[in-house]
């Protein structure tokens, strides 16, 4: 068990709907940023402006002009309470301002107050409060404790989704100086070095180059993992995780194998180094709008002919909804593919075409389930039909593996739970935020191995992955329980050249 | 009273339908910068036409979401419906409108009676939803229980009218078709129409903006088709004109 500074909530059977409890999450503040680049790298002022108040206003109006989202969603409320019981970090928290409507309410008491006729002069009536210091903290602190995983949205009868109004506060409190330093100074280093974790261009050809000499060591094959190479057909963004830890670089590596064995000619790039787009999770289109364009670039400059994205949930949320709107058009790549396609898409495609040879009993060690990545399960699609985003993971994990069953149908797709970490909150200053995030999806995990003996759980998201490994100790599960798909594809993959020698090899390998 | 009474729906007509019609052209004029429908949506126009009904017609998502409020809430819309299709009969003359709307008006008529009766009892399983769930009781403004409470009382009035206090329609249909007719001064009544004219009165300024409202949705009304088709609205592409 990891030690805690908080109580670990402890998994029960069934994740019942609790009792509020009022103010529970209000001393969890996210750190704010306190270097004034990391607001001004981004266009934002650099710390707290003297009259933020009407600036924070401003902002909202500004933005309830600009995103029909806002203002239908700030109005359209009716207070049913249908969302009320579906988000995760109400589920184990109790906090009613992490509940969705409590969670929106607080920007909506300040939008009915000076923008609505009612407000103006029956506050009281309908529940109107006006902007002040306690609002603009409680803004902060609950905003950075939604992970906009649009759970809500699903089950709202207006589709009133609480990420579009999270996304809409958090831009606000930029505007006003009082970012999140999680988020922006990842977004400054995206700006200035071109990846989430700031890996400088040499320090990924170092690693890559390591990944070519471990396929040789251990399969004799030289697998390419190229890097800006110009002329490829296919371009290959992935999260900058990918690169370095564990168990993102396994997805790495199977990305590399299945290339291989496609012999489809391919290359990541040092400009578009970074898959994830942090711009979404602070609202700001242009900021989101910056980091997108460097997709494009890097697809120009190498002159690709397809663009395909490696696992990362947020990152195929821009990628598939917004890049055409915020880089596009792509006219200059090959109009026969879809632009951007997901990994999952393209092995999937491969798969069905019989040109990759698989060995599901390279994974026998594990039975697995998978968890549906909010961004991917309810903001985007894979293939051409609609829940596509569902069915071709599987497919792609049932293709390389012989044990595969779903957790609860609640918990799995469009119904799917955060992992707790999503939506800029992957920070540890947010521990206890994540930590209870996560119940819900560690409850039908533990359900699953308990009932059906599941081992392993598989996830396409940089942050899941990442959540995952930090909390599943907190729980007494094992942090190398989560793996990557393209890990099991990775291992199933029997590359061609490794057949004849391969085999004798792999006997004496056998342990 | 019955100059009262015509002074007061002028104005609150006028205000339900100016106020309504600006909310809607509010709606209709801010832009949709980003495809955020949620997922899995229809990907083409008729799909998400087929959406929305479902969404409109029965309350598809609210259902996946809680059994209860689904019940009560339909419950009350759908009969809401019901009585107010019967009462076009006190604003139309039969031959001011097509053969088969009349039909439709008088096939309706005793549905609506008791459509009366399933209208108030859906708002009383909300109003004690609202009161009895915590977590829903904790988001409620005074306006919220005020809402169901306004909405019963006319539901209440109504059917104080028509199955205990008969009232005389057709000098209410006279006054409201302009022919001059004079209010009856029945307790029910004045109730009846006074909330009748709160209620028009708030419409544009309350959640009741959730009836254009759910038709602007972005989340729900788009077509799933973003790689297909590029999306971009003029702020955007001013945007981009402006970096590029
Ligand atoms: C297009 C037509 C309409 C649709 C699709 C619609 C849909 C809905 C839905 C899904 C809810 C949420 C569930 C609930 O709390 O009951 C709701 C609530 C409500 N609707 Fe409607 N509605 C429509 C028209 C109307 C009209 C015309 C009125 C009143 C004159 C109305 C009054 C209400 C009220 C008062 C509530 C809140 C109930 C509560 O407090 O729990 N609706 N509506
Ligand atoms: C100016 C508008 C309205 C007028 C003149 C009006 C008038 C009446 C009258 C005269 C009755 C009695 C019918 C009878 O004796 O058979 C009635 C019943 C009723 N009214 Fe209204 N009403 C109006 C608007 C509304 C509205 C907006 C609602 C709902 C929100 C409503 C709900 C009802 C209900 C539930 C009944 C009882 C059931 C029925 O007979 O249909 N009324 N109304």
């Amino acid at each position: 068990m990891a030690k805690a500074e908080f109580d670990v909530p402890e998994l029960q059977e069934y994740v019942d709907v609790p009792e509020v409890e009022e103010g529970t999450m209000a001393h969890v503040k996210s750190f704010v940023v306190t270097k004034p680049e990391h607001n001004t790298d981004l266009g934002f002022p650099g710390e707290l402006v003297e009259d933020w108040h009407d600036k924070a206003l401003e902002k909202l109006d500004d933005l309830r002009g600009r995103y029909r989202s806002l203002q239908v969603f700030l109005d359209a409320c009716v207070k049913c309470g249908s969302c009320t019981d579906k988000c995760q970090y109400f589920l184990s928290t109790k906090d009613p301002k992490n509940m969705p409507v409590g969670r929106q309410d607080l920007l909506r008491k300040v939008y009915r107050r000076y923008f609505t006729f009612a407000g103006k002069y029956f506050p009281k009536l309908v529940g109107a409060e006006d902007l002040t210091r306690e609002t603009l903290d409680d803004w902060y602190n609950y905003y950075h404790q939604c992970s906009q995983c649009r759970r809500c949205s699903v089950f709202c009868p207006y589709g009133i989704d609480t990420a579009e109004i999270s996304m809409a506060a958090r831009e606000i409190l930029d505007s006003i100086g009082y970012g999140q330093k999680y988020c922006n100074e990842i977004i400054a280093k995206v700006h200035k070095i071109g990846n989430n974790l700031g890996l400088p261009g040499p320090a990924i050809e170092n690693t890559l180059e390591g990944l070519e000499e471990d396929m040789v060591d251990d399969f004799g094959v030289e697998v390419k993992f190229p890097l800006d190479v110009k002329g490829a057909e296919v371009l290959l963004v992935t999260p900058s995780a990918d690169f370095f830890v564990e168990p993102h670089v396994d997805g790495l590596i199977g990305y590399g194998k299945v290339f291989h064995e496609a012999g489809i000619s391919w290359t990541m790039s040092t400009t578009a180094s970074e898959a994830g787009n942090f711009g979404m999770f602070i609202g700001s289109y242009e900021n989101m709008r910056r980091v997108a364009l460097r997709v494009r670039e890097a697809a120009l400059e190498l002159g690709v002919k397809r663009i395909v994205f490696g696992e990362c949930g947020h990152a195929w949320r821009v990628a598939y909804a917004f890049l055409n709107t915020l880089a596009g058009p792509f006219d200059f790549l090959d109009p026969d593919y879809p632009v951007p396609q997901h990994i999952c898409e393209f092995t999937d495609d491969l798969i069905k075409e019989g040109r990759l040879n698989l060995d599901k009993s390279q994974n026998d060690d594990m039975v697995l389930t998978f968890h549906d990545s909010c961004n991917v399960a309810r903001a985007t699609r894979m293939g051409d039909k609609p829940g596509g985003q569902f069915e071709i993971p599987r497919n792609v994990i049932k293709a390389v593996c012989n044990n595969y069953v779903d957790m609860h149908q609640d918990t799995i797709g469009e119904k799917t739970f955060c992992c707790g970490g999503g939506g800029g909150l992957l920070t540890d200053d947010l521990m206890e935020t994540r930590v209870n995030g996560a119940v819900p999806r560690m409850t039908a995990l533990q359900n699953a191995m308990n009932e059906k003996g599941v081992t392993h759980m598989a996830a396409i998201c940089a942050i899941c992955k990442s959540q995952f490994t930090k909390v599943l100790p907190y729980f007494g599960m094992e942090m190398d329980q989560i793996v990557s798909v393209h890990q099991l594809v990775g291992n199933a993959l029997i590359l061609t050249t490794q057949k004849s020698e391969g085999d004798d090899e792999e006997q004496e390998n056998d342990d | 009273m019955s100059f009262f009474f015509a002074l007061l729906f002028i104005l609150a007509s006028l205000v339900f339908v100016v106020g309504l019609t600006l909310k809607i052209i509010q709606y209709a004029k801010t832009p949709v910068p980003l495809k955020i429908v949620t997922t899995p949506a229809p990907v083409t126009k008729s799909g998400v036409v087929l959406r929305m009904f479902r969404e409109v017609v029965f309350f598809e998502s609210l259902f996946k979401s809680t059994k209860w409020t689904w019940i009560f809430s339909w419950v009350f819309h759908m009969a809401l419906l019901l009585v107010l299709i019967r009462h076009l009969r006190y604003f139309i003359e039969p031959d001011a409108v097509p053969a088969v709307v009349w039909t439709l008006i008088e096939l309706v008529q005793p549905f609506g009676m008791y459509a009366g009766f399933g209208m108030v009892l859906g708002l009383v399983g909300l109003f004690l939803r609202r009161v009895l769930v915590d977590r829903v009781r904790y988001i409620s403004a005074p306006s919220d229980y005020l809402m169901l409470l306004m909405l019963g009382f006319i539901g209440f009035s109504g059917l104080m009218m028509t199955f205990v206090v008969h009232t005389d329609i057709v000098a209410i249909k006279q006054f409201f078709t302009f022919n001059g007719g004079q209010l009856p001064a029945d307790f029910p009544l004045i109730i009846h129409l006074s909330l009748v004219a709160l209620l028009m009165l708030i419409f544009p300024f309350s959640k009741l903006l959730h009836v254009p409202g759910i038709f602007f949705s972005p989340t729900r009304n788009q077509v799933d088709n973003p790689r297909e088709k590029r999306h971009i609205v003029p702020w955007a592409k001013a945007l981009e004109e402006e970096q590029n």
